[in-house]
């Protein structure tokens, strides 16, 4: 019985592979075959959609503006949500659990309800349709979640920890960036993981707060499925492409995932 | 768990965060209440108009339907996803180099820009080109999820389950690897049957993990608009149209600003109170 397990996750990986596959199997048709014919795998095997998404500006400019607004976010989420996660799981001040709770309402926020206020306030700020804006903009949901993972991590931390610093002689900042954040680096490997995955993930958003400089990579493909007819080759190669920056993220965070969450919340 | 020490200081390491989301949070909010209670007719004229937009959004039918759709919606997929979820981290290997592969696999579609799910599960099944979609035609089975209200749903589902379960399998598996062997050990001695193990030693471990599972999921689910606007756009007709959808069609199609914002406060506070609701009920027994 016991060794019958595997099944359950192969049966489920190939559930998740089978549209993965046809989205890739698509993308290397030509537009005749896809309409013309149901095929299995492709028949007349071409590159012409990567070739057209590598040479057009208007896509590849989708790709660097987007990792450029998501590299921003995870950096800026992680940065601010470090010290304030260490107060969260060490001190106790004024409005804590209030805050706390407040944070988290952010990250129950339907991203429907804020399209055109954000609009607004960044038009009104000069930041719209600029890398910036986005990246702030998705603050209002990564903040509170990396300050929760990261809480997390570090309340799972003994205290013992911070008292030997500074007996040692360490004044705070020098314990901080020394001592603790190595000491949790496979927490902060989880939260900007995360950040990055609901950046890199989130449409409407970054759709509404940009037009043309900024404009990520899902929007263009919004537009071309729109207004160009339905190219749906193009569209595959594209959205194949977006596959591959977050495999690249999971391989090098694959060995957190599993040992940091159990760390970290448990 | 370390005892906490009283330090306003507290306040200078937060301040950072709390200016971040306060500028994205507080002020867009305090523009949806001011559209909540006032008329315009164009040129930034508006009127003041107290909880008319309120009660007429309470009041409609549209609201109703779509809520209900929402909450349809969101309970089928926690109903399915949880569970599966959970199996599939019991099944999964504990050690080994197998881990690596699937845990990356699985969390491959967490990855996907939401509205190339869309997409993909758009090409993925349509009735004459997709591979489901032929499949299923091909097997006797009428399916065509632009026409058939129920088509739609089964896809739509699908598409979540799809997209979604690697979440909870991640945090389960999470959960159930926190487990020390000692414990295993005392239950193959004490001679426990697998149903004992899983009720008395690992659904225990894993309730705080599926606490956030079922909350993250909930509100996610609550929240979908990108995913289920690629794939069937709210359609047939408005059988697959959720609250965001709707939303996003009465704010920026028709620019209702009015009634768009009450129905955004509305729609938040709903979310907020179902979340208060799972999050007291899930963690009742923890402080015994």
């Amino acid at each position: 019985m016991r060794r019958l397990t595997w099944i359950v996750p192969t049966l489920y990986i190939l559930f998740l592979m089978l549209p993965i596959y046809w989205l890739i199997n698509m993308s290397f048709k030509t537009t005749n075959e896809i309409l013309g014919s149901f095929t299995l795998w492709p028949n007349e095997f071409t590159f012409d959609n990567y070739i057209k998404i590598f040479t057009d500006p208007t896509w590849y400019n989708g790709y660097i503006n987007s990792l450029i607004y998501v590299s921003i976010n995870t950096v800026l989420s992680v940065a601010v949500a470090l010290p304030a996660a260490y107060a969260f799981s060490r001190y106790r001040f004024i409005g804590d659990k209030h805050l706390f709770f407040w944070l988290l309402t952010n990250r129950m926020a339907p991203a429907a309800v804020f399209a055109l206020p954000f609009f607004q306030l960044y038009s009104a700020a000069g930041l719209f349709d600029t890398h910036i804006a986005v990246a702030l903009a998705h603050c209002l949901f990564n903040i509170p979640l990396a300050v929760w993972i990261l809480e997390g991590f570090m309340s799972g931390v003994p205290k013992e920890l911070d008292e030997t610093a500074y007996v040692d002689g360490y004044d705070f900042w020098g314990f901080f960036i020394k001592i603790f954040i190595p000491t949790i680096a496979a927490g902060i490997g989880v939260a900007a993981f995360f950040c990055f995955m609901f950046s890199w993930v989130e449409l409407l958003l970054a759709k509404t707060l940009t037009s043309v400089a900024a404009k990520p990579i899902a929007a263009t493909m919004t537009r071309t499925a729109s207004t160009s007819g339905y190219e749906l080759g193009l569209l595959a190669a594209a959205g194949t492409l977006t596959i591959v920056p977050g495999a690249i993220v999971i391989y090098f965070v694959r060995n957190y995932i599993a040992k940091g969450f159990a760390l970290g919340r448990v | 768990m370390t005892t906490k020490v009283e330090n306003q200081k507290g306040w200078l390491f937060v301040l950072p965060v709390f200016v971040l989301v306060a500028f994205n949070a507080i002020i867009p909010l305090m523009t949806v209440v001011n559209y909540s209670v006032q008329e315009t007719f164009g040129d930034n004229v508006f009127f003041f108009e107290g909880v008319k937009w309120f009660e007429q959004v309470l009041h409609s039918e549209r609201f109703h339907a779509a809520l209900g759709r929402q909450l349809f919606f969101t309970f089928t997929i926690l109903i399915i996803e949880i569970p599966l979820g959970v199996a599939i981290a019991l099944a999964m290997p504990r050690s080994g180099p197998w881990v690596s592969v699937c845990l990356v696999l699985m969390a491959l579609p967490l990855l996907i820009p939401w509205n190339v799910v869309g997409a993909m599960w758009n090409i993925f099944a349509l009735p004459e080109i997709g591979l489901l979609g032929k499949t299923l035609n091909s097997l006797g089975i009428d399916y065509n999820f632009t026409r058939q209200p129920v088509s739609a749903w089964a896809t739509l589902i699908a598409m979540d389950v799809w997209h979604w379960t690697s979440l909870v399998v991640l945090l389960a598996y999470a959960g159930l690897s926190s487990i020390p062997d000692a414990y295993y050990q005392a239950a193959r001695i004490d001679g426990a049957s697998s149903w004992a193990v899983f009720r008395y030693i690992q659904l225990p471990k894993m309730r705080r993990v599926l606490t956030i599972a079922v909350l993250l999921r909930f509100m996610d689910s609550f929240n979908i608009y990108t995913e289920p606007f690629v794939l069937t756009g709210g359609g047939p007709g408005n059988s697959t149209t959720l609250l965001s959808i709707d939303l996003v069609k009465v704010a920026l199609g028709q620019f209702d600003l009015g009634p768009a914002a009450a129905m955004s406060i509305i729609y938040f506070l709903i979310i907020l109170a179902l979340s208060w609701i799972f999050y007291t009920v899930m963690t009742r027994g923890e402080e015994q």
